[in-house]
């Protein structure tokens, strides 16, 4: 799966880092048929997670309410020098994940 | 023409007033229609105070495919005060509970922006779950044009 992250490369400690995440996915209802006829079978990224040097910062749990292409956008705050680690499943168990590196000075 | 200037203050007051009004009703927390339950299970029958929480999402939406929202919730997101959830709920969806998300104090500021489906117009509650034990909630009011569900009959 596809995604976009966004979080500085850069920045220092104690300050506010603004992380969005963008997931390509079609967040399938459940309730759409396909040119058969044939109900599309519910497939949502149900789960996201994001932790800061192996701890949990943010985890968002979704369901067909959130739009196609799930978009988040939250927060935290530089601690230390890491890594982001960010990982997410949809219904159909597909896994993905994504690692973002962040300097932390001062 | 002293008739017609009487006439135009009086729209101009009419409709300031009404204006007010319509955003006095909107801030408070409408009933909520069919999310009692829900709302019971998450706050375990505690009281759901409104306030703290803010809602950033267009009045008006053309469709209900991908309504931008963000929320923020006032919180000195330290230690002793932080937000530990924050619950999405619907009133018109086939599925209420849009989405759930878990902060804690490292997060240092309550706000999250995401977009949403919305099956038709209706009020969106988010209640935020504070280390406290307190439950906040504030609700918005959209209308949306075409709905995110016309397949679902």
């Amino acid at each position: 799966m596809l995604a976009r992250i966004q979080v500085p490369k850069e920045t220092n400690r104690g300050e506010l880092i603004t992380v969005r995440v963008a997931i390509q996915h079609p967040m399938e209802t459940g309730f759409r048929y396909d040119h058969m006829g044939r109900v599309i079978p519910k497939n949502v990224v149900n789960t996201l997670t994001c932790s800061y040097n192996g701890i949990e910062v943010f985890r968002a749990e979704m369901g067909s309410g959130i739009s196609a292409n799930p978009y988040l956008q939250f927060y935290t705050r530089a601690v230390a020098t890491g890594e982001m680690v960010f990982e997410w499943v949809d219904d159909a168990g597909e896994r993905g994940s994504e690692r973002v590196a962040i300097a932390v000075t001062g | 023409m002293p008739m017609n200037r009487s006439r135009r203050r009086f729209l101009v007051v009419t409709a300031a007033g009404a204006l007010i009004a319509h955003v006095r009703i909107c801030s408070a927390l409408p009933a909520l229609e069919g999310l009692q339950p829900l709302v019971d299970q998450i706050t375990g029958g505690a009281a759901l105070r409104e306030g703290r929480v803010a809602l950033d999402i267009p009045h008006l939406s053309d469709n209900g495919h991908s309504v931008p929202l963000k929320i923020s919730v006032t919180s000195q997101m330290n230690e002793r005060d932080y937000v530990r959830t924050i619950h999405v709920l619907s009133e018109k969806n086939p599925r209420p509970l849009v989405a759930v998300f878990h902060l804690n104090p490292q997060c240092g500021r309550a706000e999250i922006s995401t977009r949403v489906r919305l099956n038709g117009a209706q009020n969106l509650l988010v209640i935020a779950a504070m280390s406290d034990g307190s439950y906040w909630a504030s609700s918005a009011e959209v209308i949306v044009t075409e709905t995110a569900c016309l397949d679902a009959t």
